[in-house]
């Protein structure tokens, strides 16, 4: 994105920006990670990264401090959010029961995940095959390491709503971590 | 067993349960084989989701892009910079805010100082994939690799039976001077132990900065500063689970 952040302000206070790029661009793989992830390509992430970078620009002066990786992240996940429902075939819309139903004596043992659990390529289309909304929760708590409380305010939902989609996205990875193989098999 | 019971499990997985209803949960797991084997499956299903390989890394160029349309002072950054150095230079940028915009509280200006370039140390090593230059989780193994390194021997000390396995040692720098980091994990996060020699002794104090956490404190010779993203108590957990040890061992060398 060159000259991305001059092209915002024409006359850049350099102040605010050393501010903004100190508190964020730790934080950067950590917004990359959850774009790529949502987005599932190389150019939509690098277009939702950089329109979060923007509106997170534009929005800093309502940052006060709060934890900024939670601050940009959120700003990532609308963002991307945007964008990818505007595309076909991202599970964007597919709809979720809410209500749990959890097959807890169902699924896949856990020595049979443990099986692929170095397959590296199984691994990424086991997550890449969950719906979004599931996708997401997964990579904020087991890639990012946030906690519930933080994945919420990321996503703008209840806590309840987080823990149900969690366990749920779990499951269904779970299924398709043990169901991959067979699957490309002939 | 019902839907609740199995968010209870998972909340036990992830750590957000408190003490009380942790107990539980373990309690029942261990009459309860359908728990178990759900506890179990989850974990298989984080073991795999924690391969490193999962985690995208920014593109250096999509760095690099947003770093150069940024004005700067200071002769490190007017050089053309690798990517490693960019991040230098954005910890370095870190480090003046912190210092500047007084989010560090409760201590002193030099204190504020030497915490702060420790916290943009911790961001480093998280940065630069530069957290480790001896891995081993046996102390026996990261204390010789001090040697003749360093001019004082660092104290090193294993903590996986308290939930922070040593990880590994690394050489840093601060305030000029170069000094022992141990690297301990946490579940997911990493805990950065800096250590230098130092008189006195000063009970552990703790500071926020940028959704970091510090605890310093300084005894038996040597200043000590933890730096990680965990929550506090799990910080000051781990800070009290090292002097600990380290009093014990002290003690017993006597």
């Amino acid at each position: 994105m060159p000259a991305l952040l001059a092209a915002m302000s024409p006359a850049p206070d350099r102040h605010r920006t050393a501010r903004f790029e100190a508190c964020f661009l730790p934080h950067l793989d950590a917004a990359w990670n959850l774009a790529r992830w949502l987005a599932r390509s190389d150019a939509d992430a690098e277009d939702a990264l950089q329109e979060s970078m923007l509106r997170a620009l534009r929005y800093f002066d309502s940052f006060n401090g709060e934890n900024p990786r939670v601050w940009l992240l959120a700003i990532v996940r609308n963002t991307t959010w945007t964008l990818i429902a505007k595309k076909p075939g991202q599970g964007v819309h597919e709809s979720l029961d809410e209500d749990l139903h959890l097959l807890v004596d169902g699924g896949p043992t856990p020595e049979a995940v443990a099986l692929v659990a170095s397959d590296i390529a199984v691994l990424q289309s086991a997550l890449n095959a969950l719906p979004a909304p599931l996708r997401e929760i997964v990579v904020l708590r087991e890639l990012e390491g946030f906690s519930y409380k933080e994945i919420a305010a990321i996503t703008s939902l209840k806590i309840g709503t987080v823990m149900s989609r969690l366990a749920r996205a779990r499951e269904r990875l779970a299924a398709e971590l043990v169901r991959s193989p067979l699957e490309v098999s002939p | 067993m019902n839907c609740h019971d199995a968010l209870l499990v998972q909340a036990y997985l992830d750590d957000e349960l408190d003490a009380a209803q942790s107990l539980e949960v373990a309690r029942h797991m261990e009459a309860c084989e359908r728990c178990g084997m759900y506890y179990r499956r989850l974990e298989a299903t984080r073991g795999a989701m924690s391969h490193p390989q999962l985690r995208h890394r920014a593109p250096a160029h999509l760095r690099v892009s947003i770093l150069s349309t940024a004005p700067r002072t200071g002769a490190m950054a007017r050089r053309k910079l690798p990517t490693w150095g960019l991040a230098l230079a954005a910890s370095f940028l870190a480090l003046a805010a912190i210092g500047s915009f007084g989010l560090l509280r409760g201590m002193g200006p030099r204190q504020d100082a030497v915490v702060a370039e420790a916290i943009s140390g911790h961001m480093r090593s998280m940065q630069l994939n530069h957290l480790i230059d001896v891995v081993s989780t046996d102390q026996h193994t990261v204390k010789p690799w001090f040697d003749g390194k360093l001019d004082f021997s660092p104290d090193v000390t294993d903590l996986a039976a308290e939930g922070f396995p040593l990880a590994g040692g690394r050489m840093d720098v601060l305030q000029g001077r170069s000094v022992a980091a141990l690297v301990y994990r946490h579940r997911l996060h990493v805990i950065n132990l800096y250590q230098r020699p130092a008189p006195g002794s000063t009970e552990p104090a703790a500071t926020a900065a940028d959704g970091y956490n510090a605890v310093s404190w300084t005894e038996g010779g040597m200043a000590f500063i933890a730096v990680s993203n965990v929550d506090p108590d799990a910080l000051d957990a781990f800070v009290a689970a090292f002097r600990g040890r380290n009093s014990l061992r002290n003690e017993s060398k006597r």
